[in-house]
């Protein structure tokens, strides 16, 4: 069939007009890039949700007593937070948006493996995420179990739970498709002559990533099938009073969750791991080194998720072994660090907006990192589990770690998505409020949490009360560089300059083809020589 | 459809059938909890798992493992079939391995009935009065475990229902057997689960 040839390759992929006009050629599109935008905007809409939950629970928390809601009101809103940040956001988050968009494009391929399946897994990703949403909206009462549904609460609470358990469940089954789809495009179609240890970065952590998605996200899959079982008919296999065993839910619950947390921190390490040699002008340290420890951190942490369970009732043997491999997570993830700082080494560096924003990646990576060491240690963590601690600790490795990412992504590839620059200042000051405001929002949780402050409650002691009033300052600080933030990637999207094919001068294959790219990325498959590199400078 | 078209075009048979053995391990995951949990908890109420496996019907269980692997074998042949280009065996044989299917469930409802009758599924008043804990965890595991495959039955069968529809239409044949082939795969997969859930729950005492 002749079809190739029909589709024009000065045309790019935003104007193209294929056989659907509007809307629907976006939402029946199998164009990778379009997927990743349809991902784009529903995430965006989704978080904003997330975060005006976010902010309620600290315009609650900035005093004593009732604020502005009740303790049940409180746990609905921490458990929808949580549901809508974890599952809708920062798992399929780089995967979904960057990954969809630049994967086929660095490794050389005109799509993924499975267009259609693609644009499948989005539909999923809806679908799932409205599972969710309807819990709210309709039944007896919001979900109130936290984002981990713990059983037995999670079948016996009189709250409209089984939509939330089925949504995270459908949204899993979005997880493995799109991470399928990455393993068999990353296997099949990378350009001639590009072999393994010439892949770029951020598709080495897509591909760990991946096979995390694939293995982790069954046993969760299974584990909230079976609660939905026990809720719906009483099974008995995680009911005590049927001779079930909630201790063994939490295992099967951890068992993903923990990995859960490599399939959002590795795609936004790969990001990192190009933005920096980048605007270093420098080859990347370390590339074997980035590698190895990618898949090192994807395999090591499939063995940790007892760590979440130390104070669970665990034999003391599976509690220092969880604690000593806990520990060892932290090898790979510092030799990261290591790396991006070595990059930067005598770099001739260029001071954009991406690179604040990753060098202050960096920054809250390594203090949520260090701050999980003291989660990891046994004796430690008894002290400080379930306070405050915990919640700066995630927010700081998850949210820091893929929220500054993801900013730092989204200004490093914009150029490259929408063919127009956004405006630089307005980027600069938005991260930087966001950034200061971050450190606010979360730092006092630190000492918080060590001074003994419950989390998930609504309502606090008198002693608590000033870091209280800086942490809820803190989030007005960072919503106020949020909104500036979207509004100028939005208006920049629509009337910034015209990019050039490859702004910053890098080197990967993404700045080879026009900016905003034609439909199908490549006029001409590019061919690796023996002496290219992804990284040369 | 310019753009499908275009995908059509660029046909990875290697591909789909690498993106098919990697959802089959999904799947043998998914199972894979279960068959720990299992193997928990009959670890610990050994003689409440015998008691239960006896109120099985060893031969409903038995019939059922043979039409399975008889699907097994009737959907490989339909795939040698296509290679061979014999369009109406293969679609034949994909026809017998539907029916062995439908058969299957056929016989499950009646199983399930029959419990049911007896009062023996989960929540029942029946089951909480007269069973000790561990009957009634076992129970709740063969109707999790075993409903869980038969809907793994009915998706293998609508999978086998798009393999035929596109074996008559002709856009499934020798050179393009994809589809047909990964239909195979995934049955055999529900196949060799059952071959693990029928021992653990008729056949071990
Ligand atoms: C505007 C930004 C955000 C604010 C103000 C915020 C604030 C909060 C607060 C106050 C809690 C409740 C802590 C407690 O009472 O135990 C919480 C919990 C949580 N947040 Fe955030 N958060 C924000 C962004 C995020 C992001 C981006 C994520 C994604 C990783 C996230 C994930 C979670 C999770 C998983 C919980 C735990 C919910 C639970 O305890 O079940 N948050 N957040
Ligand atoms: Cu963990």
């Amino acid at each position: 069939m002749q079809a190739s040839s029909q589709i024009p390759h000065d045309v790019n992929y935003l104007d193209y007009k294929g056989k659907y006009k509007g809307l629907l050629s976006w939402i029946l599109s199998t164009d990778h890039k379009r997927i990743a935008l349809l991902y784009m905007f529903s995430m965006m809409t989704l978080f904003m949700v997330g975060v005006c939950l976010g902010l309620a629970m600290k315009l609650e928390l900035i005093a004593p007593g009732k604020t502005i809601m009740g303790p049940q009101d409180y746990n609905a809103v921490f458990t929808v937070h949580g549901v809508i940040m974890i599952f809708m956001i920062v798992i399929p988050g780089l995967p979904a948006v960057f990954g969809n968009f630049l994967l086929p494009i660095m490794i050389g391929a005109k799509d993924v493996a499975f267009p259609k399946l693609n644009l499948f897994s989005w539909y999923v990703y809806i679908a799932g995420a409205v599972l969710v949403i309807s819990s709210v909206l309709f039944g007896d009462g919001t979900p109130d179990t936290g984002w981990t549904f713990y059983a037995p609460y999670s079948f016996k609470t009189g709250t409209n739970m089984l939509p939330a358990i089925f949504g995270a469940f459908v949204l899993g089954f979005s997880s493995i498709l799109t991470g399928l789809n990455f393993i068999v495009t990353i296997h099949r179609l990378r350009a001639p002559g590009m072999t393994w240890r010439k892949l770029p970065l951020f598709p080495w952590t897509l591909y760990g990533t991946a096979w995390i998605q694939l293995l982790a996200t069954p046993v969760v899959g299974i584990t909230l099938l079976l609660v939905s079982l026990e809720r719906l008919f009483g099974i008995g296999v995680f009911d005590p009073a049927l001779g079930g065993d909630p201790v063994l839910y939490q295992h099967l619950f951890w068992i993903y969750s923990h990995p859960a947390v490599y399939i959002m921190i590795l795609p936004a390490m790969g990001a990192i791991s190009e933005i920096i040699p980048t605007f270093s002008q420098k080859h990347v340290f370390g590339y074997n080194a980035i590698v190895v420890s990618t898949l090192a951190i994807a395999f090591v942490g499939y063995f940790v998720w007892g760590h979440h369970m130390f104070t669970a009732g665990m034999s003391g043997t599976a509690q220092y072994t969880f604690s000593i491999l806990t520990f060892l997570v932290a090898i790979p993830s510092a030799i990261k660090v290591f790396n991006w700082i070595s990059t930067m080494y005598k770099g001739s560096i260029s001071l954009e907006t991406p690179f604040y924003w990753a060098v202050s990646f960096i920054f809250v990576f390594m203090i949520g990192g260090l701050s999980g060491l003291v989660l990891g240690a046994l004796a430690t963590d008894v002290y400080v589990h379930d306070t405050a601690f915990v919640v700066a600790h995630f927010h700081f490795i998850v949210f820091g770690g893929v929220g500054f990412s993801f900013f730092a992504a989204i200004h490093y590839w914009f150029p490259k998505m929408f063919g127009r620059m956004y405006d630089k200042t307005w980027a600069n000051v938005g991260w930087i409020f966001f950034f200061i405001g971050f450190l606010a929002l979360y730092t006092p949780m630190f000492y918080l949490g060590l001074q003994g402050m419950p989390r998930r409650y609504y309502d606090y002691l008198e002693q608590f009360h000033s870091a209280n009033i800086l942490s809820t300052l803190g989030s007005w600080v960072m919503t106020f560089g949020l909104v500036i933030t979207v509004i100028n990637l939005f208006r920049s999207a629509k009337i910034g300059e015209i990019a050039p094919a490859n702004p910053w001068n890098g080197k990967t294959l993404e700045w080879t083809v026009p900016s905003p790219p034609p439909v199908e990325n490549f006029d001409v498959i590019p061919v690796y020589e023996e002496q290219d590199g992804p990284y040369e400078y | 459809m310019s753009q499908a078209i275009h995908h059509d075009e660029h046909y990875d048979a290697e591909g789909s059938k690498i993106g098919m053995w990697l959802f089959i391990f999904t799947e043998l995951l998914l199972f894979g909890g279960l068959f720990i949990i299992y193997s928990v908890y009959r670890y610990m109420n050994p003689d409440a798992f015998h008691l239960a496996a006896e109120e099985l019907n060893r031969t409903v269980g038995s019939i059922n493992t043979i039409i399975l692997l008889i699907s097994s074998m009737t959907i490989a042949m339909s795939t040698s079939a296509l290679q061979k280009g014999q369009k109406g065996t293969t679609i034949l044989l994909l026809e017998i391995t539907f029916m062995l299917g439908l058969i299957f469930l056929v016989n499950k409802y009646f199983e399930w009935g029959v419990k049911f009758d007896h009062g023996i599924f989960p929540g029942s008043q029946h089951m909480l009065d007269t069973l000790s804990q561990g009957e009634i965890l076992f129970f709740g595991l063969y109707f999790a475990m075993t409903g869980l495959h038969a809907i793994h039955i009915i998706v293998g069968m609508i999978v086998i229902g798009f393999a035929l529809a596109g074996v008559s239409k002709g856009k499934v044949h020798a050179d393009r057997s994809a589809l047909l082939e990964n239909a195979g795969l995934y049955w055999h997969l529900v196949d060799l689960i059952w071959i693990f859930l029928f021992p653990l729950f008729y056949l071990i005492h």
